[in-house]
């Protein structure tokens, strides 16, 4: 299983702060990606509005970064701290 | 000493000198402090704020601040940094976040606090969300000032 967190604007449009998919036929945080667009459709809008980042247990990677059971995967905006 | 810090209490500037600079501390042989403190502002470009709402990634947040300070120890010669980064509800005109640099000269405390400020708005998951005088929410986008200011340190 993996761990799939949602952060600000992506969770209030999703509706939604955290999930937990299976992790078979998950090669990358891209496949996470496609999972997600087929419970929520409104992930197209996240993806389509605005830069989408992630993070793999708790570092910035990009969407081809290889993922495994057991990962924490989230998605958020770019990030508006300071 | 060294401290990074997330949380949502108000910090001081005195504690936090203190751990910079110590008279005490015969050890510590700095000849600079370089100071920074954010506070929040009570207006945006259209409208008047009444405060701010910071969400964070808590298991993240820390781990990139102390990476970020690793980072800058490697980069620069410095001594101790103190860096705090306030969440939750924050009212205008409270304090936010605080970077503080001790060094041997001024040039490398001074260089390392705007790297840590520029790298922390790009690197750090953290989001404001603004609250208007009439009580409306709207998240905060990110600036390409901010991104490009970020940007610039990783090909220095």
């Amino acid at each position: 299983m993996i761990k799939v967190l949602f952060f600000a604007q992506i969770k209030d449009v999703l509706g939604v702060s955290e999930l937990v998919i299976n992790a078979d036929n998950i090669k990358t945080v891209s496949d996470i990606a496609d999972e997600i667009a087929k419970d929520y459709p409104k992930w197209e809008l996240v993806s389509n509005t605005q830069p989408c980042l992630c993070a793999v247990n708790q570092t910035l990677t990009d969407f081809s970064n290889p993922v495994k059971s057991g990962d924490e995967v989230a998605f958020f905006p770019p990030v508006t701290g300071g | 000493m060294d401290h990074i810090s997330v949380q949502t209490e108000n910090f001081s500037q005195a504690d936090c000198y203190s751990l910079l600079h110590n008279p005490a501390n015969t050890e510590a042989k700095y000849g600079a402090v370089v100071t920074f403190t954010g506070i929040v502002r009570d207006f945006s470009k259209t409208k008047s704020l009444k405060a701010l709402e910071l969400e964070q990634y808590p298991a993240m947040t820390k781990l990139a601040m102390q990476n970020l300070v690793s980072t800058a120890k490697v980069k620069f010669d410095i001594g101790y940094v103190v860096l705090i980064h306030r969440v939750g509800y924050l009212a205008a005109n409270e304090q936010i976040v605080f970077v503080g640099v001790s060094s041997i000269h001024r040039k490398a405390a001074f260089d390392a606090a705007q790297f840590l400020m520029d790298r922390l708005k790009n690197d750090v998951p953290l989001w404001k969300k603004e609250i208007d005088i009439n009580g409306n929410e709207q998240w905060v986008e990110a600036k390409d000032s901010d991104i490009k200011a970020g940007e610039k340190w990783s090909t220095d």
